[in-house]
């Protein structure tokens, strides 16, 4: 047994533990959230040490830890598990941000014990997509990890709850109808003569690279099929990557989710489709990937400009965080498409900063209108004197979104321009260039709220007696603050790492 | 050599330090604990500074031959881009870092001091936020701190950010004032605006040279900068060569910081914060931060872009007119000393943008530099003087003011020192650091002489009025609602302090006994010059005509200023509303950006794309609502369907 399954079976075990527990016993279930939470976060910390003694005994390798069995063995569908640099990223990010969710989710009173299931099915997916190497497996997990967030969203959100749910799913569903064809597609494509269809990404890496050099000299048209299946994937995972036009969800979606789940789906859920594209759509199909990049570095150019200029005239603070995650999970794909290894780990780093930081914003709109029972910045003022912790907390968590050195958006926006600036011809410079007002507009937007809700008189009344963050908030907080601060402060590490996870693909995608 | 290294990294640890300390812990602490460790922490900071400086200078260990060496105390590893671009943060000494840890350490630690005397309230209490205006300024040393030890470009970029910050948090610090958070946003936003050019010019030049670091960046070979070689001076973009382009986007980051025309606006908006945090950030270190940034890449606009440094020059000359002509007109006297201090700056800028490369050739660079130097120590001084001002009569308005000589006699004798330096007397530092940026300007670029000399009359001009206004005049309308009074020796120990750095800089100079060239130089090679009286006494009968003509108008109340602007009706307004630039900037951001362009995005948004969305939705929706007839339930129905389908097919078949 490898330890990768842990990260499925802990959430499973967790699941049937919490099933067991009266759902009166709420202070049970928050226990075994915590600590399965914490043994979760336990488990990624001992991965990331044995990733580094594997990839110190040997740094070559495409993936680590791997183990597999077969499922179905005439269709060659495996469960197989295994690592790289890019997903020991992914799954410390997820850890931090499942375990500061259950903390937050303690708030919930409403059929808590609902609530914990269906959070953990959701974590399921999560984890299960990181870790998986074969293509059925992650589109297995990646469908598990989406349903629940229909019943998540419908059940215990608020506001337009029903019409957000629905529109989420079905959005994310269509571009998950777009991913099985890519899936299917690539499965029955790469097929050198004499190979059988697999669904493991290194075996068809391998096959793709084969037909590659086959074809190079003979037919080019043998590839043809990439040029279909590369938009097809990468279209499917951007959707939920929020790539314009296909974000409108987001900002829906997120606006009437609970907070945890706004802090999981932003946090995380939304990485899934940044990592889908890389591991999936840019890994396996490298010539298409290369020739119809320009199509999207258009489409996520914009969206990271669009983004930030939407957020600058939204009221309620959810759809300024929702828009502000279009244009910083545009900026990961965006960075993706520059086919290099620096802007390449510069989208990683990204994925992880964004997923900090936007874990920890509505984790704190979340706390703050659980007190001012609004969300309308408008209607809120001079905050920081009534809750000043909170309201440092948000503006650490502003000051990181604008990229200020120290915090992590930073470091991986700099590593994201440095490496897109490699590329030398006119169209990528100027998206680039384009793409670098992003810095400036972030900092409308964000001060803008900092501006008119912490800082300035107090606006109402009511809002003079509200009581700051308690404890369990604290440590929540807290624990992103630190995340943030660390990847900030101490970039070398983590940057190195996600970089040997990117070299194999931004080799291939060199050639 | 060893031991310096040993010290270095505690330049950067301990403000940081103290940073977190008060930061996390602050609100624990009682008021005074906060701003005796403060200043404590950063008085041990300082001396490690002045040891630092005072080694590399004086200790003969870094020269060689009249030639001092930059060395690096310490450079590690903080982020891997790509195989060859690697950002270190590091202590990069040399002569013109060693300068700047000198003028920060003296003026953040005074600033300290006197913060302490500064925040109190008139009851003897502190305002809440003591801990945290400590906290910040920490953070701003040490932002400020790895701002000049920078090793390479961009350790520069992440410092100059922080800085930036930490401006903004100042500015912000009385965070309930709706236009003190105005202002905060204006000058971080419009900062913010002038770095992406800088972060764009460092992604050019560190793509084309293939490095951040300084050293490389910078060094010269036979005339030439040796990293730009032939191949890259040929690569152009729109008939510009690429590199000038590179150095003119960083300047234009110099320009933001550094309150040039037209990226001043914010600088004026930014008094809003406390007094002390303006002496120490808006006058005399974070707004030269640009000034600095071109004398650091100086070999490189020297020999690679010049176009750009004329430009630089004509930019600085502009701005330092303009600037002048306006604070002329300011009453609020916070924002004179702002608008004097963004003529001040331009003068740096015009001094470089005239300089040459290598001994008396660079004069302009040395002038430029000690022009730094000594306008940090007297614009900090008449800042404080404000400070101390504004904490006896309780308003910042010229109108509220007036006979203050006796009643504050050490803020007076200060502040008249600062005045006089800044109006460009002997013996006072000023006249030295100005007159020869004078002579640099006459020999390379006859119209920025022109200018600068006539500034330099204004400048005596405004700076006597306000001193008038301040000290003599005639009591306000209303008389003084609280007898005002002299601070206590926490207020005035440091702008006694810098009154004496004044006085005492300028003698040294006269005598010949601390001669600046001996310090720094454009290539950091020692030479000699000699005071040119030909350019000194004309530019002090600027000066004195200056001072009579504010004398002629302030020195009583009389209806002479009034009818001395019913002369300049048109222009006196245009410099009160400071030529409506202020007004166009409102406009842009209000009518174009936000109402043009965001409002309709977000429209567009909701509308179009998402209402596309829903559209599919509402498509099949209504199709399956259509089609749902058919599956009615009726035997009958489905009957008819089935026999009208066989006739057709039997139809077809036949």
């Amino acid at each position: 047994m490898n330890i990768l399954s842990l990260f499925v079976i802990i959430p499973l075990i967790m699941m049937a533990v919490i099933f067991c527990i009266n759902g009166e016993n709420k202070k049970l279930i928050r226990s075994v959230m915590t600590i399965g939470g914490v043994a979760l976060l336990a488990v990624s910390v001992i991965t990331t040490i044995e990733y580094f003694k594997e990839h110190g005994a040997d740094p070559t390798a495409a993936f680590y830890l791997q183990e597999q069995f077969m499922w179905y063995e005439r269709f060659n569908i495996r469960y197989a598990v295994g690592i790289d640099g890019v997903s020991v990223a992914m799954l410390l990010l997820s850890s931090i941000i499942v375990l500061t969710g259950a903390i937050i989710s303690y708030a919930i009173e409403n059929k808590a014990k609902e609530y914990y299931l269906w959070f953990l099915m959701l974590s399921v997916g999560v984890y299960g997509f990181f870790i998986s190497i074969d293509l059925f497996t992650m589109f297995i997990f990646y469908e598990v990890a989406l349903i629940p967030m229909y019943l998540l969203i419908g059940l215990w959100g608020s506001g337009k709850k029903e019409y957000s749910a629905m529109k989420l799913t079905l959005m994310l569903m269509g571009g998950s109808a777009f991913l099985m064809m890519g899936i299917f597609g690539i499965y029955f494509n790469s097929v050198p003569e004499g190979c059988d269809p697999t669904f493991k990404l290194d075996e068809i890496a391998a096959h793709v690279t084969m037909l590659r050099q086959n074809s190079s000299d003979v037919d080019t048209s043998l590839i043809d099929w990439e040029y279909i299946f590369f938009p097809l994937t990468f279209i499917g995972f951007g959707v939920l990557g929020a790539m314009f036009p296909f974000h409108t969800w987001s900002p829906d979606g997120h606006a009437s989710a609970p907070t945890a789940v706004s802090m999981l789906h932003a946090g995380v859920l939304m990485k899934l489709g940044g990592y889908g594209c890389f591991r999936v759509a840019m890994y396996l199909m490298p010539d298409a990937a290369n020739d119809l990049a320009w199509i999207f570095i258009i489409l996520t150019g914009i969206s990271v400009v669009y983004g930030a200029f939407s957020a600058c005239v939204q009221t309620d603070l959810k759809y300024i965080n929702a828009y502000s995650s279009v244009s910083h999970c545009g900026l990961v794909l965006f960075a993706l498409l520059m086919m290099n290894k620096t802007a390449m780990t510069g989208a990683i780093l990204q994925m992880v900063s964004h997923g900090l930081m936007t874990a920890l914003f509505f984790a704190l709109i979340g706390i703050i209108y659980g007190k001012t029972h609004t969300r309308d910045i408008r209607e809120m003022g001079g905050l920081m004197k009534i809750i000043p912790v909170l309201s440092v907390c948000y503006v650490i968590a502003g000051l990181a979104s604008l990229g200020l050195p120290g915090l992590s958006g930073f470091v991986a926006e700099m590593t994201i321009f440095v490496g897109a600036f490699q590329n030398a011809d006119t169209f990528h410079r100027v998206f680039v260039i384009f793409g670098c007002t992003s810095i400036v507009i972030t900092a409308v937007y964000i001060l803008r709220v900092v501006g008119k809700m912490l800082f300035g008189p107090i606006q109402n009344e009511h809002h003079k007696d509200i009581t700051d963050a308690n404890l369990y908030e604290k440590i929540a907080v807290f624990t992103l603050i630190a995340a943030i601060a660390a990847v900030g402060i101490r970039p070398l590490e983590l940057s190195d790492m996600i970089k040997d996870g990117v070299n194999v693909i931004s080799t291939i995608l060199a050639k | 050599m060893e031991q310096l290294a040993n010290l270095a990294p505690f330049v950067l640890l301990l403000p940081l330090c103290m940073f977190l300390v008060l930061g996390l812990f602050g609100n624990k602490m009682a008021h005074k604990t906060a701003g005796l460790l403060g200043t404590a922490v950063f008085g041990v900071t300082s001396v490690i500074c002045y040891y630092i400086a005072i080694n590399y200078f004086f200790s003969g260990n870094f020269q060689n031959g009249g030639t001092f060496e930059a060395v690096e105390l310490f450079n590690m590893e903080w982020l891997r881009m790509t195989d060859t671009l690697c950002i270190h943060i590091g202590f990069l000494l040399d002569p013109l870092s060693a300068i700047m840890l000198i003028v920060i350490s003296t003026v953040s630690l005074m600033v300290h001091i006197y913060s302490m005397g500064y925040m109190k309230e008139h009851d003897g209490t502190y305002d809440g936020g003591l801990q945290r205006f400590y906290a910040v300024l920490s953070l701003f040393s040490f932002a400020m701190l790895g701002l000049v030890i920078a090793t390479n470009i961009f350790q520069m970029y992440i410092f100059w950010e922080l800085v930036g910050v930490s401006s903004f948090l100042l500015i912000s610090y009385y965070y309930y004032k709706p236009s003190a958070v105005r202002a905060a946003k204006k000058a971080f936003i419009v900062t913010r605006f002038a770095d992406m050019f800088f972060l764009i010019g460092i992604l050019i030049l560190s793509y084309y040279t293939g490095t951040f670091d300084f050293d490389k960046l910078t060094l010269v070979n036979e005339g030439h900068v040796e990293i730009v070689n032939s191949t890259m001076r040929d690569i152009t973009f729109c008939g510009f060569p690429i590199i000038s382009i590179a150095v003119f986007l960083i300047f234009l980051g110099g320009a933001g910081k550094s309150a040039m025309f037209p990226l001043h606006i914010w600088l004026p908006d930014a008094m809003e914060g406390p007094t002390p945090a303006s002496a120490l950030i808006h006058a005399a270190t974070m707004v030269v931060a640009g000034v600095y940034l071109v004398a650091r890449l100086f070999p490189v606009y020297h020999f690679e872009a010049p176009h750009v440094l004329e430009i630089i020059a004509y930019i600085g000359a502009f701005t330092s007119i303009f600037a002048a002509i306006i604070a002329c007109a300011q009453t609020d006297i916070k924002r004179v000393l702002a608008f004097s201090t963004i003529s001040q700056i331009a003068y740096m800028m015009v001094a470089l943008g005239v300089s040459g490369y290598g001994e008396a050739e660079g004069l302009g660079y040395t002038a430029s530099i000690w022009h730094l130097f000594t306008h940090a120590m007297f614009k900090a001084l008449l800042f404080m003087g404000a400070g101390a001002i504004i904490h006896a009569v309780h308003s910042n308005e010229m109108d509220d003011m007036g006979n203050l000589r006796k009643r504050m006699p050490i803020t007076h004798i200060t502040f008249l020192i600062a005045c006089l330096a800044i109006a460009g007397i002997p013996p006072f530092s000023g006249f030295f650091s100005k007159d020869e940026i004078l002579v640099a300007a006459l020999e390379n670029n006859k119209i920025a002489f022109a200018v600068e000399y006539f500034v330099a009359g204004l400048t005596a001009f405004y700076m006597f009025r306000l001193y008038y206004r301040i000290f003599w005049f005639g009591e306000p309308k209303d008389g003084y609602k609280h007898e005002p009074h002299e601070q206590s020796l926490v207020m005035t120990f440091p702008l006694m302090f810098l009154a004496g750095v004044t006085v005492i800089s300028g003698i040294c100079w006269m005598f010949g006994l601390l001669p600046f060239t001996h310090l720094i130089s454009s290539d950091f090679t020692n030479y000699d010059i000699h005071t040119h009286w030909n350019v000194a006494l004309p530019s002090i009968g600027a000066g004195v005509i200056g001072i009579l003509i504010a004398t002629f108008l302030f020195l009583e109340k009389t209806g002479r200023p009034n009818k001395a602007v019913s002369y300049f009706k048109r222009p006196y307004k245009w410099a009160v509303k400071k030529f409506y630039i202020d007004e166009v900037y409102l406009y842009v951001t209000n009518n174009i950006i936000f109402k043009r362009i965001c409002q309709p995005i977000a429209w567009f948004d909701r509308h179009v794309i998402d209402g596309f969305m829903d559209l599919l939705a509402w498509i099949t929706n209504k199709s399956s609502e259509e089609i749902k007839e058919v599956q009615s339930g009726y035997v009958q129905q489905y009957a008819w369907v089935f026999i009208i389908g066989v006739i057709t097919i039997v139809i077809c078949a036949i």
